[in-house]
């Protein structure tokens, strides 16, 4: 589950001190473009440190900087042997490039007598070539859990103008999403970052990609992960919709019956998945245990 | 194509001569400011800043030297300036400031 991931910069002693306590289903400790580039050696030391001192309550991804820099191996030498659930890349244009980098990882795993394919990839899609190669970059290895939406260098890499109603990103969002379903992996928005204090714009431009099929959101200030987090998580009221069909659905089957009627209605297949589903989730975020 | 230049932990038996003043870190809250510099004769010598001084002073200066002898550095002056800096930034800025003393961690 990955509703939120909330950047932090790795150069910041006290930001990775308090990571986990905003309820953030990820944090994303950046190596990149938090980082000043006569600070990058300091803050992969600091965040490798920080990474042997405390153990994250949420799933650790470390955004490293790009295969055109001179800094992508250090980055990896350094946080690989200290296990991050996650590496985010940067700059992707094709597959070859999570090639790679997945074959570097795998050169530091076994160095370190580590699981081969523990650390996962989560890429940064925010160049024209990564859109155009989408669904090959989802599947170059199977360490890939999802594909992430850069905005503002894309719209750089475009020659785009920025809007605050998306226009400019519109395609690359739908095109990322389909890539992602088809690799059956997760799909993540752009942070929001017109004004970090305006959540009512964040909730709208949420709402809108959750619509289109998205996972969820980076958050770039701790304000915005509550937002976030709301508009993921399933509420109350569609969740007792969905444990009854979900419990429909299991009465028929014990009873041999092919068809489920819920409260009179008729439900197919695709709705007890998407209720299955929506069960499944209220329950992990709550901690509900039925029996 | 491996390149293993950050794993401290495998360079223990090797003498790193400090050869130039550095420093990482900054003099901000829960940082600290270290500099590392070459030293007459044997031994690490740690100058301490620190409003916590009196009831952290030692375990910020263990935590110095002892990331400083890890690293194989027998002689040197380590200046902190801490702004409440816990062990592990200390240890991290010490580690970033000798490798800089040696030419920089990305050099």
């Amino acid at each position: 589950m990955r509703r939120t991931m909330l950047f932090m910069p790795g150069s910041k002693p006290g930001n990775l001190l308090n990571g986990d306590v905003y309820g953030a289903d990820s944090i994303i400790i950046d190596l990149e473009d938090a980082v000043a580039l006569a600070e990058k050696d300091s803050a992969r030391i600091l965040t490798k440190h920080a990474m042997r001192t405390f153990h994250y309550d949420c799933e650790l991804i470390i955004r490293i900087n790009s295969l055109t820099t001179p800094f992508w191996q250090a980055d990896l030498d350094a946080v690989i042997p200290e296990k991050p659930d996650v590496i985010m890349p940067t700059k992707i244009y094709t597959a070859d490039d999570i090639r790679t980098i997945d074959a570097y990882i795998t050169e530091i795993e076994k160095a370190h007598g580590m699981e081969a394919g523990g650390v996962k990839l989560l890429p940064l899609l925010e160049t024209a070539a990564s859109i155009e190669h989408a669904f090959e970059i989802a599947t170059a290895s199977p360490r890939m859990v999802g594909l992430y939406l850069g905005a503002m260098d894309l719209a750089l890499d475009m020659k785009a103008t920025r809007t605050h109603e998306g226009y400019d990103i519109a395609y690359a969002r739908s095109r990322l999403v389909i890539a992602a379903r088809a690799a059956g992996i997760d799909a993540l928005d752009t942070p929001y970052t017109w004004d970090i204090h305006d959540n009512d714009g964040l909730a709208e431009e949420t709402r809108m990609v959750k619509n289109m099929g998205f996972n969820g959101k980076a958050c770039i200030y701790p304000g915005q992960v509550e937002v976030v987090n709301d508009i993921f998580s399933p509420t109350k009221e569609r969740y007792e919709w969905a444990l009854a069909i979900v419990k429909g659905a299991e009465e028929a089957e014990a009873q041999g019956k092919g068809v489920v009627a819920v409260n009179g209605e008729l439900v197919d297949g695709p709705v007890i998945i998407i209720a299955r589903n929506t069960v499944a989730e209220y329950e992990k975020i709550n901690g509900v245990h039925r029996s | 194509m491996f390149c293993n230049q950050n794993f401290i932990d495998e360079q223990v038996n090797v003498i790193m001569k400090i050869k130039k003043e550095a420093s990482a870190g900054t003099a901000t809250k829960n940082d600290a400011l270290i500099t590392i510099s070459p030293r007459d004769g044997e031994g690490i010598e740690v100058e301490l800043k620190s409003i916590v001084k009196v009831q952290f002073g030692d375990q910020l200066i263990a935590a110095a030297k002892g990331m400083a002898q890890e690293m194989g550095v027998t002689s040197a002056l380590i200046k902190i300036e801490d702004k409440g800096a816990l062990d592990y930034v200390i240890r991290a800025r010490v580690e970033a400031a000798v490798l800089r003393a040696q030419g920089g961690a990305d050099e």
